[in-house]
């Protein structure tokens, strides 16, 4: 890290040389480690020094971005006068409004020392816990324990500046028999949080118990969704939606709908950059700070959100979303988290008659945007339920389901909310019991 | 450059290094975004760096950084040694490269026409005039048109005395159009869906592909399927693909399943594992005769063209399926070492802060001799589908569901009513297994998107492809 002020002291002398009508300077240095095993051994294992400076200059209503990993001075000039050249071959843009106006911001600081000072040596041995306990039952494990911190600022001539420090630690993990697998993984700011014994034991168990999985017919199956599988059904629903682009591109499942119950009532999902649960950013690449928004409210489609350049279409103003420029892709959810209920696991598997527990979803890709349809198959651990027990593991099937579908056929949601995600992006989301869950193919393992 | 690649190799050597590499890159990008008539995005960017990789104690260890001195050099060099060593604390067994590889040469793209010497007005002016062809058809919501260049400029060099360097160069494109109802978005691409085709190739390549001359039929097609109806479901018909949806069932059930490091479980925590094991090594049916693959990374033009893999290994041009069956994965220098071959050059790192992995090169299907229209003319009953929009396969490569923008009926040798939301499933050896005619006009499509790894690593990768027809194939899953 190198600080505040000197960051300061960096963007300040590129708006001072800028002769742009606005200009803003977003500033990350990042250092990261991440070691992966594979056959129950460390067979990758990484480390990473990089910076990025980004320049957006304004010229009228053109613009202009320009970056690079360099924090000289001169080498910066070059790239601002970059932007420059690249903001005066334009036509304008007349949807462009302004860059932010500056808003009261504080830190957040969610930086943990322990994470920021891993070595590689608690990192193989996190890794060591996890392929130990594998070969210990006769498994082998794959998987990753990742660290990074973070610098993050963003000035620009209108006076906005924000600056904060983040930290992020991952592990994950595949264990593997010869005939099934089982997963978990664990996020969290904090590198000692990762309890890599209880993530092993967890995917361990799953692996024991999905071995020898049978042949089971696809159709539509009472479900129980595992925090993993739900999480990813969330990341999706964003992608597909909840943005104030798509929205104002025709093509979200939320247009038409505003106001109106899209799923079950037990059911809200907002964006919280600020809740320590999740893995929180205290504002966004434009530097605005991030605000609360509750998307689905008890089931009824209630808000999307924005960046500046979405929100000077409508006269709004930015809810603190925006990627870094320039994004034709619009703004994002992050910070995503969906309503507990007051279930267990134990409770929703005792209340199936017959079903399935699904653990996670691989390769999950959108079927149809506006209806919300992924399709996607199941793995590490799909098990069929009888009587309300599990009765042994059946082969992974494909899914192609309407996620609004599943969210509306909700008989019982998870006591318990779980951090998931990766890459900065996260969720926190229950378990979920659904009706009527629509699988449509099957594989041979 | 050389002074920096012989610091880090010298310091981690004199660390008890028994072999290192070191990548030190020079990158420039340029992204054009057109969206409605407005210039969306223009970013430029610029960057540089390097990356150490060593193997000590039988583990590798890798470091990289963004800053280029000595004092960095040095830094990194330490860093990588010091990472393979707690690498080693949890080791199965050491790692083997096999014979020495010593590779002294250079290469660069050739190019017909630079695609940084032409100007920004006239790339931006090229997608504006794409644009305004798209949204002169009524019913268009959104047109938006791409462009990507981006010169790599990099040298490996090794312990084992190799030294390369390249200058890569790539230049990509695209159109779409997006037409939107009340409950029904319909998009169509030019010339491939995710958002460019791609070469390693000059602006020739850009205007090659002919742009605005192709914009309004896209235009036209995305509106006329927000009428059309939906694909029959559940149906076991005849299917041809055209040749870029051919080049991603390629991509997606056989370029990652010969993917050796998949193979041996390298990828199992994140991408998954593949189906062919080694047993089935040069006696497994992959296809039917008429399947022949092969990993080519000497093509030209071929976004998976190079002269050099990261490892210092030439390009190679290796057949992987002959007549239906399998006989090569792609392999590195380690994987290779197991099977107790030499590496085919298939490894390649997303630039100076990621290890290589194995990425498939150009995985070509080879053409046949079909025309299009005598294959249509040959089909009686049957499916026609068209470019890429929704992909999904299982984590052994085995059961695949892919959807494509546009479809038509084949009714008597004819094409006829359009289709909306087609998508087919299937089994991969099967599937291939039912393959019965490739056509002849073929050409090698770029996939700028192929994500593996973790940190993640987006690989530029191409497949020659020409349409290609199915037998007895499930389409539709939608209601």
């Amino acid at each position: 890290m190198i600080g505040e002020e000197r960051i300061q002291e960096l963007t300040s002398d590129l708006i001072g040389y800028s002769t742009a009508d606005q200009t803003e300077v977003v500033v990350t240095l990042e250092e990261s480690g991440l070691t992966r095993f594979a056959n129950s051994a460390i067979h990758q294992n990484v480390m990473e020094s990089n910076a990025q400076v980004r320049i957006r200059v304004v010229l009228g209503k053109k613009i202009g971005v320009a970056t690079s990993n360099s924090l000289d001075r001169a080498a910066l000039r070059r790239v601002l006068d970059t932007a420059m050249a690249a903001a005066r071959t334009q036509p304008e843009n007349p949807y462009f409004s302004s860059l932010p106006q500056p808003k009261p911001n504080r830190r957040l600081n969610a930086c943990d020392n322990t994470t920021a000072n891993c070595t590689p040596e608690d990192r193989a041995e996190a890794a060591g816990v996890v392929c130990a306990g594998a070969l210990d039952k006769g498994l082998s494990a794959a998987g990753s324990v990742e660290t990074g911190t973070t610098e993050y600022a963003v000035a620009n001539s209108l006076g906005v500046w924000g600056y904060d420090t983040h930290s992020a630690a991952r592990l994950n993990t595949v264990v593997m028999s010869d005939t099934g697998s089982g997963y978990a993984e664990r996020n969290s700011v904090f590198f000692n949080a990762l309890e890599p014994a209880a993530a092993a034991r967890e995917a361990i168990d799953k692996a024991l118990s999905s071995r020898n999985p049978v042949d089971l017919p696809p159709g539509e199956y009472v479900t129980l969704l595992e925090e993993y599988a739900v999480g990813e059904m969330l990341f999706y629903l964003s992608y597909m939606g909840l943005s104030a682009q798509a929205v104002q591109e025709g093509r979200s499942f939320m247009n038409g709908k505003f106001g109106k119950q899209i799923a079950d009532p037990r059911v809200s999902i907002w964006d919280d950059g600020w809740d320590p649960r999740g893995i929180p950013w205290s504002f966004d690449f434009e530097g605005v700070p991030k605000q609360r928004v509750e998307m689905i409210s008890r089931g009824i489609a209630n808000a999307v959100v924005y960046d500046s350049y979405t929100a000077g279409k409508e006269g709004k103003e930015s809810t603190g979303h925006a990627l870094p420029a320039p994004n034709p892709y619009g703004p994002m959810p992050m910070n995503l988290f969906m309503s507990t209920g007051d279930s267990t696991k134990e409770q929703m598997l005792a209340s199936v008659e017959r079903g399935l527990w699904v653990t996670r979803f691989h390769y999950v890709n959108v079927v149809h945007p506006m209806q919300a349809v992924l399709t996607g198959m199941t793995r590490d651990g799909t098990f069929l339920i009888e009587n309300g027990k599990i009765v042994g593991p059946v082969k992974n099937l494909r899914f192609t389901q309407g996620v609004l579908e599943v969210l509306s056929r909700v008989r019982a949601i998870g006591n318990h909310g779980q951090l998931v995600g990766s890459h900065g992006e996260g969720a926190v989301v229950p378990a979920l019991l659904v009706d009527g869950f629509r699988f449509t193919g099957t594989t041979q393992f | 450059m050389r002074e920096l690649a012989s610091r880090c190799l010298d310091l981690a050597r004199a660390l008890g290094a028994s072999y290192a590499d070191v990548r030190v890159i020079r990158q420039s990008t340029e992204e054009i975004v057109v969206k409605n008539g407005n210039v969306e995005a223009v970013l430029i960017n610029e960057e540089e760096g390097f990356g150490v990789r060593a193997l000590a104690g039988g583990s590798w260890g890798f470091a990289s950084s963004h800053r280029l001195d000595n004092a960095e050099a040095d830094r990194i060099a330490s860093l990588a040694v010091r990472i393979a060593r707690a690498s080693a604390l949890v080791k199965q067994a050491d790692v083997n490269l096999g014979p020495p590889v010593v590779s002294v040469g250079s290469y660069s793209t050739p190019l017909a026409i630079d695609p940084f010497a032409v100007s920004l007005e006239d790339k931006i002016g090229l997608l504006l005039k794409a644009d305004e062809e798209m949204r002169r058809v009524p019913g268009v919501a959104v047109a938006e048109g791409s462009l990507e260049f981006i010169r790599t400029e990099k040298l490996f060099a090794s312990t084992e005395g190799s030294f390369v360097e390249q200058t890569l160069v790539e230049s990509g494109g695209g159109i779409e159009a997006t037409a939107v109802n009340e409950g029904e978005v319909q998009k169509r691409s030019y010339p491939n869906s995710f958002g460019r085709h791609q070469g390693t190739a000059g602006y020739e390549f850009i205007l090659g592909m002919k742009l605005p001359e192709n914009a309004q039929l896209i235009a036209e097609q995305a509106v006329q399927l927000l009428s059309a109806p939906q694909c029959p479901s559940d149906l076991v018909t005849t299917l041809i693909l055209d040749p870029t949806q051919t080049a991603l069932q390629v991509h997606e059930s056989c370029g990652h399943p010969i993917e050796l490091d998949r193979v041996m479980g390298m990828e199992a925590s994140y991408a998954g594992t593949s189906f062919l094991t080694l047993d089935k090594l040069g006696s497994f049916r992959y296809g039917s005769d008429h399947v022949s693959i092969v990993a080519d990374a000497t093509v030209p033009g071929g976004l998976g063209t190079f002269g050099y893999d990261d490892e210092g290994v030439p390009a190679q041009r290796v057949p992987i399926i002959q007549n239906g069956i399998f006989v090569n994965y792609l392999t590195s220098r380690e994987t290779a070492s197991i099977l107790g071959q030499s590496s085919n050059g298939t490894m390649r790192a997303d630039g100076w802060n990621r290890i290589p992995l194995i990425r498939m090169t150009n995985i070509n299907l080879e053409p046949g001799s079909w025309t299009f229209e005598d294959l249509i003319a040959d089909t009686d009953d049957g499916i026609y589908m068209q470019t890429n929009k929704s992909w999904s396969i299982d984590d052994k490569r085995l059961n695949f569901q892919f959807g494509t923008e546009i479809a038509w009926e084949i009714k008597g040798g004819k094409l006829g009513q359009l289709y909306r939301n087609a998508t087919y499933t299937g089994i991969t050896p099967q599937f291939w297994g039912s393959c019965d005619a490739v056509c002849r006009e073929w050409n090698v499509w770029g996939t700028p998107n192929c994500g593996k790894g973790e940190p993640s690593q987006v690989a530029h990768v191409g497949h020659g492809a020409a349409a290609t027809r199915f037998r007895n194939v499930h389409v539709g899953v939608m209601r």
